[in-house]
């Protein structure tokens, strides 16, 4: 922990959470701690940038909106298409970034053997959480993968090893290894986003490449019923803090300290 | 010294040519995993782990099972072992050679393996478990060909290589530590998250790797002029015992604290393993096999009578070989992840490709012995040359 922080925390009379270590300062503390921070040392906080971070992006999916549209693959779809995403036509080697299981399934520390109709039964989309504490980041051995600024948890395709130890880390199945060569399996290659070489890991990125061109994930924009919704958690005006203060919301596996950032509204 | 491996009669010759046709077919195999990828073998997107990693953790133990020999004779001084040190050391190099070539054929991208030390990651247990496997690795080489060369020249080994030799007991322990940490830090894997999975494999470890060890030096004294020693057959006996009474306790333990806190993430597993779920029961006769030999084991190591006797010692050897390779060589990877993080049960079963790579690396690892042996007794003049 830095000194800076250190001091305006003192100075805010929170040093409680001073002495807890740096990850438990949530990023919503420091959204609040970095107010503060102006406020009472203006100048040494805007030479710390790096301590504040400003973004943290998020999912908010609507459950019963998108349940709604039982048997709907839109999003599913696109990311396919999009992202250069093999179809073999079985399930042994398949890749996928977005993909629907049973609510039962995709909550399965949740068990409920009396679910109301709405869920029983019903298949809910699950993507990588792009958790702010990534286990796979954690046990990566070339840092190939790894959390962005912003959150994003990432894959360099270039650097993996391919040996999925973060396949065996991560909580959700979120991750998919090329077993064999995926390029004679995509239908329609789009120029605009690489193809994978087998042998290497890959996941959702929040559509990274679409982010950087001001654009919202694929999976976001083309959701009939908007039951998608992408946003900064850092920012409390933005649409997903409204979302997450208005709806009752869970997230998978929460107990394993993961703190995964896809938000369900139930 | 290295010139002994190269003399030798018809059946050294032949034994060796034997292995060599399982590591050429096993090679063969290998390029076409490389050609057509890791889809070659069994391996899934639920079940991303299997024979090789499984077959890599069986063989640490292997490797971190040198330590029963060269504590008691290096630290305790106990003379008996003086002819089976050098071999026990010398099964410790064979079986890490195995073990980076079953974390190698493993990779998607092996000629990237580089990049472990290009980007070394101080927060991965694999970069410290690679660090761990080559420090022992050179530790071994060093202490082998030391000792042995001073041997050869009748000579007193010098005295440093003593606090090798000393720095090496540690260093075995730390590297089944560490592949134990491997599994027992992952969060989202409750069939490996436990504290015990480390005493476990090396308790698993002290019982199968002096049993092979045994099984090699009663293969030894009957096909050279090598013996062991009657008393140092009845001391490793008395390891394999002991650490295989530990071993099935530490199963036991792992097994009251699943069942009886009855929690289902951690139950399913165990389920899987010994009765089977949703229908899926392809490990079940193996563990029982497994359990069933472990009690037959014990029985035959624990009572004297039977323990005493080489003939029922070896069988007994055998028998808790084959129990710890079923439990940890098949076993304790594949279920880890099954049932899949969402609770589906996806199966897994090695490939023929796939087995006759293991196979091969087997062999690579029955090859080097072979050879390392006949140096060693070579050199101590207890084979005809």
């Amino acid at each position: 922990m830095n000194k800076s922080r250190r001091n305006f925390l003192k100075i805010a009379g929170i040093t409680a959470i001073g002495i807890a270590s740096d990850k438990y300062i949530s990023a919503r503390t420091q959204d609040t701690a970095s107010k503060l921070a102006k406020v009472i040392n203006p100048t040494k906080k805007l030479t710390r940038t790096k301590v504040v971070k400003k973004e943290r992006l998020a999912m908010v999916l609507d459950l019963k909106k998108c349940i709604s549209q039982n048997g709907c693959t839109k999003c599913i779809d696109i990311c396919n298409k999009i992202h250069n995403i093999p179809d073999f036509g079985e399930t042994k080697d398949e890749i996928k970034w977005i993909w629907k299981e049973p609510y039962e399934n995709a909550f399965i520390d949740q068990e409920n053997f009396y679910m109301t109709d709405e869920f029983k039964d019903k298949k809910i989309p699950v993507f990588c959480n792009n958790c702010d504490n990534p286990p796979c980041v954690e046990v990566c051995p070339t840092q190939a993968t790894f959390k962005r600024d912003d959150g994003i948890v990432m894959m360099d395709w270039h650097r993996c090893i391919g040996c999925r130890y973060c396949m065996a880390a991560c909580p959700y199945g979120s991750r998919s290894f090329n077993w064999r060569d995926p390029k004679p399996f995509i239908k329609d290659v789009n120029p605009d986003f690489p193809t994978r070489t087998k042998g290497v890991v890959e996941k959702c990125e929040f559509c990274d490449e679409r982010l950087s061109q001001g654009l919202p994930p694929a999976c976001v924009e083309v959701c009939p019923e908007k039951a998608l919704v992408f946003g900064n958690l850092n920012d409390p005006q933005s649409e997903v803090r409204k979302l997450l203060k208005e709806n009752f919301s869970i997230r998978r596996k929460p107990g394993l300290g993961t703190n995964p950032e896809i938000y369900y509204l139930v | 010294m290295l010139e002994h491996a190269l003399k030798g009669n018809k059946k050294y010759w032949g034994w060796l040519f034997f292995l060599s046709l399982i590591i050429i077919i096993g090679f063969y195999f290998y390029l076409r995993q490389l050609n057509y990828g890791l889809g070659i073998t069994g391996m899934s997107r639920n079940v991303s782990w299997g024979l090789y990693i499984a077959q890599f953790t069986f063989i640490v133990g292997v490797a971190a099972s040198a330590v029963m020999v060269v504590l008691p004779y290096y630290l305790h001084n106990y003379k008996e072992f003086g002819k089976v040190t050098i071999l026990g050391e010398f099964l410790a190099i064979s079986s890490v050679i195995m073990c980076i070539l079953f974390v190698t054929v493993d990779l998607g991208q092996p000629f990237r393996i580089a990049n472990i030390f290009l980007y070394p990651t101080f927060h991965s247990l694999m970069f410290w478990d690679v660090l761990a496997l080559s420090g022992y690795l050179v530790i071994n080489v060093i202490i082998t060909r030391v000792t042995l060369s001073a041997e050869n020249k009748s000579m007193a080994p010098p005295k440093w290589i003593r606090s090798v030799i000393i720095l090496s007991i540690p260093w075995a322990v730390s590297i089944h530590t560490v592949t134990a940490f491997l599994f027992a830090g992952l969060a989202g894997r409750p069939f490996w998250l436990t504290a015990i999975l480390a005493p476990r494999f090396l308790a698993s470890a002290f019982s199968a790797g002096p049993a092979l060890l045994l099984i090699f030096c009663l293969i030894l004294r009957r096909i050279t002029k090598f013996d062991p020693g009657n008393e140092a057959i009845k001391k490793l006996g008395l390891i394999i015992t002991y650490a295989m009474c530990v071993n099935v306790f530490f199963i036991l333990m792992e097994l009251f604290t699943t069942i009886y806190s009855g929690i289902p993430d951690h139950n399913s597993h165990l389920q899987y393993l010994y009765i089977g779920l949703d229908g899926n029961a392809r490990l079940v006769p193996w563990m029982w096999t497994s359990a069933i030999l472990a009690i037959v084991a014990l029985v035959f190591l624990i009572v004297p009578k039977i323990r005493n006797n080489q003939k029922m010692l070896l069988i007994a050897c055998i028998i808790v070989f084959l129990s710890i390779w079923i439990d940890k060589g098949l076993g304790l990877v594949i279920t880890g992840f099954i049932p899949n993080p969402f609770g589906k049960v996806i199966q897994y079963w090695p490939t023929i490709p796939e087995s006759f790579i293991a196979l091969g690396i087997w062999a690579v690892g029955i090859f080097l012995i072979t050879i390392f042996y006949k140096i060693a007794l070579s050199v101590r003049r207890e084979i005809e040359i």
